[in-house]
């Protein structure tokens, strides 16, 4: 196990990168600590898969160190790296048992049976695969397959890292919850510097201590769950995590209001006057409340509902407030008036943005 | 216009794919058929769409058998997983390819390909070619000339699950619309029960080449007739445990009991298994009747704004309880766990449903 250290790394597919649209991946200084499990998630081309590949080493980066624990490893091959990797679709070879498959990258590092027998016969029985040791790997389903790949990764102890690049993309939902469940349990047990590459929030979120969410080449916010969450360092983070995404107005603020189409905005932070072009206010659908006006009091804003659907464990709210898109989370079993035509925000947590990035208040 | 299937089956080799079933799709409805992979969903769109002969059964169109009709003389457009598109034209006219084979004006053309390149948010790449284009505008093109024909059955196998979650989660929300301007049948192929609620529509449950549903989409969510369903649409799966019904009370174990009433009450004296949804099982106290279980944690996923807390639970399958909020919960932990008994489902020793929960009802 590893810290690994990204220096002033950039990366351009091109020979001669003319300006920062050239590049794929933009400057990063980035440590992924010791025993950590990351995610890197954003949208296809954001440049996730090219970082991957410059810290598994299948990749040169055009500028910039790559270090395991103080060690430049820039220019060595990914077989010099120690590291262990997961790809989206199963790599097993089908003639092998499952215990041969588990063996293998063990085998082919040298260690005696003994060693090999006792690892493959703890990872087995971590995964589950303890009954099917014995059988070809063949028969088997994709996730039983992608199953035995998650072990091959995990079978080494000595590695620096283990890389998963969308290891669940061909697993069916059912199993997916499974599989995500026991790389948790084993990041917990084994605490592997681990990093998983995903366009899914759900799994990026569920999976990592610590989430690094990548756009047009650059990392725009790297924090827990809960702080991509609740605090959203740029608007794109707002609208790429939560389903659907956080509400982004424009609007004016002064001290502790913002104000929007003349309506009053509360905000629980006060903000001296803000530098950049575009303000905007952010607030995420499980933080409004759609009310009838005769509850809503002072600070309701007026909407028109266009539909709501009703999607099992909660509600989405469509509505319209002066020609904007705002949506609405309505929890299971909270009642809505027909005649709701009103929106409160929770002012706790509205965020305020200048082109993009949030601002940070004063405690009102 | 309604498509009919009349006791329509398909047997390769010695692997039934579909069993004989019934269903009846009718014009401008979006129709999904849920179920996980090999339940059938694509050699039931096979079938409909006359790329394969049943072994039994007829195909009905608007009264007409058109079972040996072949897919080309039928209006039918089908897209996969793995889309298509041709390399050598813009993305302009890949989309326009199928209106121009049916022979209409410029205008009409230019107006249509306008029109669904903006849903598919397309247009400011119509000039350039398919292999300049994301993965996922890619797929969004050939998911647009699928669409433009106006087909009177459009067929779609799993479209966006090669696509970003964001993008799906668009699509999502713009395509019903589409649908249901569009007048013709649509059918919907997915694993995941979220995005069928999304769509809404009407479900089809698929499970081993069987329907085991069919109706609107929260019904079929809200009031599953089997275990098998209430699996198929459970995401997280459901939760189950075994109950005994004496009199009137019902008993869980652990000494936890709560009253028959309604449906329940009139039920046979036996053991029946008690199913609840992972966002009914609470980590707080909650109001009623509820019944309070001890269960082991496995482990607890954080998104952000809501925990996935996996339980072991006596010797039953794996539970999951979704709570809002962040709960940190270190494996192993001893946990308190709260169902409220009205948002419970009772399945017989066939896993029939014998009475829905009754908070089902009430909504």
């Amino acid at each position: 196990m590893a810290e690994i250290q990204l220096k002033q790394l950039a990366h351009s597919y091109l020979p001669h990168p003319a300006g920062p649209h050239d590049y794929a991946l933009k400057r990063i200084d980035h440590v992924w600590e010791d025993g950590k499990a990351y995610a890197l998630l954003g949208p296809s081309g954001c440049g996730k898969s090219t970082l991957l590949n410059i810290i598994s080493g299948l990749l040169q980066p055009s500028e910039g160190q790559v270090c395991f624990d103080a060690q430049d490893v820039t220019n060595l091959p990914t077989e010099q790296r120690r590291i262990a990797q997961v790809f989206q679709f199963p790599v097993v070879y089908d003639t092998m048992s499952v215990y041969d498959n588990l063996a293998f990258p063990l085998r082919n590092h040298g260690h005696a049976e003994g060693v090999v027998r006792e690892r493959v016969l703890k990872i087995a029985e971590m995964l589950d695969l303890s009954a099917v040791l014995k059988q070809k790997a063949r028969g088997l389903t994709a996730d039983a397959k992608q199953t035995i790949s998650l072990g091959r990764g995990l079978v080494r102890e000595s590695v620096a890292a283990i890389l998963f690049d969308e290891p669940l993309t061909v697993i069916d939902p059912h199993l997916k919850h499974t599989l995500r469940m026991q790389l948790k349990r084993l990041h917990q047990q084994f605490n592997h510097t681990m990093i998983y590459v995903t366009h899914d929030q759900t799994e990026a979120l569920s999976f990592a201590d610590r989430v690094v969410v990548m756009y047009d080449g650059d990392v725009v916010q790297m924090g827990s769950p809960q702080e991509l969450f609740e605090r959203p360092a740029h608007t794109f983070v707002g609208y790429f995590i939560g389903s659907p995404g956080m509400n982004v107005l424009d609007a004016r603020v002064e001290g502790n209001r913002a104000y929007v189409d003349g309506r009053t905005i509360p905000l629980a932070q006060g903000y001296d006057a803000i530098a950049g072009e575009k303000v905007e206010i952010g607030v995420r659908p499980e933080f409004v409340r759609l009310v009838r006006k005769e509850d809503a009091g002072e600070s309701g804003l007026p909407v028109t509902v266009k539909r709501i659907e009703d999607i099992g464990r909660f509600k989405i709210a469509r509505t319209e407030f002066f020609g904007r898109e705002l949506n609405v989370v309505i929890p299971e079993g909270t009642a809505v008036s027909d005649h709701a035509n009103r929106v409160l925000f929770d002012a706790r947590h509205v965020n305020v943005y200048a082109d993009g990035w949030i601002v940070e208040g004063e405690a009102a | 216009m309604a498509l009919q299937l009349e006791s329509i089956s398909k047997v390769a080799g010695r692997e039934t794919h579909i069993y004989p079933m019934d269903l009846s799709l009718e014009a401008g409805t979006l129709n999904v058929l849920l179920g996980p992979t090999l339940s059938g969903k694509t050699s039931l769109m096979r079938l409909m769409a006359g790329l394969d002969k049943p072994t039994g059964g007829r195909v009905v169109w608007n009264g007409k058998d058109v079972t040996g009709t072949p897919v080309q003389r039928r209006n039918v457009a089908m897209v996969y997983q793995q889309f298509i598109n041709y390399p050598s034209m813009t993305v302009y006219e890949n989309i326009a390819s199928p209106l121009r084979l049916q022979g209409l004006d410029k205008s009409t053309i230019d107006r249509k390909v306008h029109e669904i390149a903006e849903l598919m948010k397309l247009d400011p790449m119509l000039t350039r070619k398919p292999l300049e284009l994301s993965g996922g505008q890619q797929q969004r093109c050939a998911l647009a000339r699928a669409l433009v024909k106006g087909a009177d059955l459009v067929l779609l196998d799993e479209p966006l699950a090669n696509l970003d979650y964001k993008l799906r989660e668009e699509l999502r929300v713009e395509i019903p619309r589409f649908f249901t301007e569009s007048g013709s049948i649509f059918v919907y192929a997915t694993t995941e029960p979220s995005e069928a609620l999304l769509l809404g529509g009407n479900t089809a449950a698929m499970w081993e080449g069987r329907i085991t549903q069919f109706g609107p989409t929260l019904e079929v969510y809200r009031e599953p007739v089997s275990a098998t369903t209430a699996q198929v649409f459970s995401d997280p799966p459901m939760n189950f445990v075994n109950v005994e019904k004496a009199g009137d009370r019902l008993l869980f174990g652990e000494g936890q009991s709560a009253s028959a009433s309604g449906d329940l009450l009139a039920l046979p004296d036996d053991r029946y298994m008690a199913g609840f949804r992972p966002n009914h099982l609470s980590l707080n106290p909650l109001e009623g009747q509820v019944l309070k279980f001890n269960a082991e944690v496995t482990v607890a996923e954080i998104t952000g704004s809501e925990t996935f807390v996996h339980l072991q639970h006596a010797d039953d399958a794996p539970w999951v309880a979704l709570a809002h909020g962040v709960h940190e919960l270190p494996i192993g932990q001893l946990a308190e766990v709260f169902v409220d008994v009205r948002n419970i489902y009772f399945f017989n020793a066939e896993e029939e449903l014998v009475a829905a929960a009754a908070a089902t009802k009430a909504a």
